[in-house]
């Protein structure tokens, strides 16, 4: 079963190798991993994507507890949540009837064309990994220059927060 | 008070309470050491390599209690010490690592004797530290001994580069007499409800067994074990790394359990109904096939670390807390209960068990013209009266001992269980005699694992560390030799030991006395005096039987009822069948 963990962890410079560290030494399976500060400069969140029977998550989830940097663990996926990604996707653009086809398929997924030339677009697109891969599937394999997708981020619904 | 970060080291380890380190200098300690020079509070302990002052700060800590210190420098000093390390870290023993490391504005540079030691150490400590301002150092160190020594135990590291240390900067230092971390918290207290759900299923037991292991003798509980097991009555088996946490000569003690453990306790784990695991962590050369781990059993498992619960085997009863909280709680449950155990079952129980002990699994041939590893632990026993601390190197010696002598104490037995590393058993002697001057300190080894550190004979002349070391030379890389003549038709690949050393006059070289026993009836003369000489260190080199094994034997894949057995317990009994039953 797919699992989202978020942490918060210390925002030390060996934090992310002792995580990163965690999941290839013990051999448990990494989909997605993003850190970034939070209001409190001192905390980093991180999101983990993994995948794993019962009994692998709660090792997973346990083992990362115990190490000095991690302050406070949940997984997502045991309640109500949202998760979204970030992609930027740089298409090859060449013709009116091709540059008007990308432009009308991106509104349909709510995607932005954030920089534009002559032969390019770069499209923006946020939402959920299935989203982000139905959008590329209308592309031409050909079309496609590059693409940059940030991993899962998510946050539980409602009032209850990882916080401190 | 003005200090440098030098001076704050050695000013922070005196407050601390720390006696002794064991090091090795280099030019990333250097300012360190000059410290050390000029103070005469903290003892230092030069060792003759990086991996024999983890050893013996771990066989210090083992013994004591206390966490065990180490000094390296930067790069090959970090590299070599890693071996220890892992070993501690294996076995959770507490431990703090300095090691030097080259200037801030050098790191990254390649810069001589730079390895990235928080990266290399990474996977082998409880938690490591660089320490990058000198404002920080003193309470790094103390974080560093708290996180060492609380909840489940561990080496931890802090990696100090040379500027911080230098003699010029001095700032205001002050012993910080406490920390707290924000992100741990280790669990004290076992959740109430839990332990009066033990004590429940506890007393319905009909065939109950306690297994207890190294959990019990860090957390200082063997009192509360030894109260809680009399007051059941039930039987109790130990792990290798928990022996003497019960008294090894008790009754209600049928053993050490798992690949090499006794028949009955083996035969026990199969057959109970109620498994009560206290601080072990059913490692796999305990639970053999873990589908086949105490069929018929419901478990319940306390232990510090949550991560241990449930990560091999699934247990019904999960107590996270102290050994010694937990089991202070269970007593008082246990005590006040009106239910108390069923002691018609328990009778049937025990008249299984030792019917089960009459077979003397640990028989071995007599009448060999060979001197016979067990023996020589039997002459240990009597000669030190079961009373030495003994330490141990990795192979058959090490199983030999385990078996042969039982320890009626904590800490006395000290071995690498975890990490199994040859080498270890030298060191850690030395490690015990520096914290017990007046206990006479054993290390039982092989003429493998004893070459792996033997410059630290060097060590034990310089400080005066007068250990006895057991030789058990079998001219071979024994248990290899056993796995070999087992699984691969007896073809002994690279498991001979050729071009031995004379160890007598190796011993000698090193300026200590070195004896020579070949033939059994002089065994125990030979041990008798090698212990006569109180304050010199001696090397008995035993040339023992090369063809023995260690029995009994769970094989891989195994259950604990389908146990290989010693030719002798096999001829005196017939065989055994797939129940494990003598047929
Ligand atoms: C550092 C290290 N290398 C290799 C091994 C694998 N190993 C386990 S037991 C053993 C043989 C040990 O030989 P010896 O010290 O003579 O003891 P014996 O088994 O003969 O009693 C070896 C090589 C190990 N445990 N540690
Ligand atoms: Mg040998």
């Amino acid at each position: 079963m797919r699992h989202i963990i978020s942490l918060l962890v210390e925002n030390e410079s060996g934090a992310l190798s002792r995580i990163a560290g965690l999941f290839s030494a013990r051999g448990y399976n990494i989909e997605s991993l993003t850190v970034a500060t939070t209001q409190d400069p001192t905390l980093s969140r991180m999101t983990i994507v993994t995948a794993g029977s019962d009994k692998i998550i709660e090792q997973i989830t346990k083992q990362l507890h115990k190490l000095i940097d991690v302050v406070k663990l949940q997984d997502l996926t045991e309640g109500n949540f949202i998760e979204r990604e970030m992609m930027f996707v740089k298409i090859r653009a060449e013709g009116e009837t091709k540059r008007s086809e990308i432009q009308r398929l991106s509104n349909i997924f709510r995607a932005r064309i954030i920089d534009v030339t002559d032969s390019t677009f770069c499209v923006e697109l946020t939402g959920s990994g299935d989203k982000l891969n139905a959008y590329i599937k209308t592309l031409q394999d050909s079309d496609v220059i590059e693409i940059v997708r940030s991993g899962s981020m998510g946050i539980t619904r409602g009032e209850k927060a990882l916080t401190l | 008070m003005e200090l440098s970060g030098s001076e704050i080291i050695v000013q922070f380890l005196k407050d601390e309470g720390v006696e002794h380190i064991f090091g090795y200098p280099g030019g990333a300690v250097l300012h360190i050491y000059d410290a050390i020079h000029r103070q005469d509070d903290v003892k230092h302990i030069l060792v003759r390599h990086e991996q024999g002052a983890t050893h013996a700060a771990d066989g210090y800590a083992r013994a004591t209690g206390k966490p065990g210190v180490v000094l390296v420098t930067s790069g090959p000093g970090a590299t070599n010490a890693i071996t220890g390390i892992a070993t501690a870290y294996m076995d959770s023993i507490p431990m703090v690592v300095i090691s030097g490391q080259v200037p801030s504005g050098m790191i990254g540079s390649d810069a001589f004797q730079e390895v990235d030691a928080i990266g290399v150490s990474r996977p082998c400590v409880k938690h490591n530290f660089l320490v990058n301002d000198i404002n920080k150092l003193a309470i790094t160190l103390k974080k560093a001994f708290y996180v060492a020594t609380t909840g489940r135990p561990g080496p931890v590291l802090i990696d100090i580069p040379k500027d911080i240390t230098a003699p010029h900067i001095k700032i205001s230092y002050e012993y910080p007499k406490q920390v707290s971390l924000r992100s741990y918290n280790p669990t004290v207290k076992g959740h109430p409800k839990q332990i009066k759900r033990a004590a429940e299923l506890l007393l319905s037991a009909k065939r109950p067994m306690i297994y207890s292991g190294g959990g019990v003798i860090l957390g200082n509980a063997s009192e509360e074990l030894r109260k809680v097991t009399r007051l059941l009555g039930f039987p109790i088996t130990q792990t290798l790394m928990g022996l003497g946490a019960y008294p090894g000569t008790d009754k209600q003690n049928i053993g050490m359990l798992g690949m090499h453990g006794t028949y009955e306790a083996n035969m026990a784990m199969h057959e109970c109904d109620v498994l009560f695991a206290i601080g072990a962590r059913f490692d796999d050369r305990i639970t053999g096939d873990t589908s086949k781990f105490c069929p018929k059993a419901k478990i319940i498992h306390i232990d510090i670390d949550p991560a241990s619960i449930s990560k091999t085997i699934n247990v019904d009863i999960p107590i996270v807390g102290e050994v010694k909280q937990v089991l202070t709680d269970l007593y008082q449950i246990l005590e006040q209960s009106a239910e108390k155990p069923d002691q018609k079952a328990l009778k049937n129980w025990w008249t299984r068990i030792n019917s089960w002990q009459q077979q003397d699994c640990l028989a071995y041939d007599h009448t060999s013209k060979h001197i016979k590893p067990q023996s020589v632990i039997e002459a240990l026993y009597e000669v030190t009266g079961g009373n030495a601390y003994v330490t141990s190197d990795v192979g058959q010696h090490q199983m030999f001992a385990a078996q042969f002598y039982p320890f009626d104490e904590p800490r006395r037995w000290i071995n690498s269980g975890g990490l199994g590393t040859m080498g270890f058993g030298l060191p850690a002697a030395m490690g015990v005699k520096m914290a017990f001057p007046q206990a006479e300190v054993a290390c039982v080894t092989g003429e493998g694992s004893i070459q792996m550190c033997i410059q630290e004979l060097s060590t034990c002349l310089q400080y005066d560390l007068p250990v006895k070391i057991i030789n058990l030379n079998n001219r071979y890389l024994g248990m290899v030799r056993q796995w070999q003549e087992f699984f691969y038709e007896k073809r002994y690949s690279h498991s001979y030991m050729d071009a031995l050393p004379d160890f007598v006059k190796l011993a000698e070289s090193y300026g200590h006395i070195g004896i020579r026993v070949e033939d059994p009836a002089d065994l125990k003369a030979a041990m008798q005096e090698a212990f006569s000489h109180k304050d010199r260190v001696v090397f008995l080199d035993v040339i023992t039987d090369q063809t023995e094994n260690v029995y009994p034997m769970i094989q891989a894949g195994a259950a604990h009822n389908q146990m290989e057995i010693s030719p002798v317990h096999k001829k005196r009994l017939g065989s055994i069948n797939p129940e494990g039953e003598l047929s």
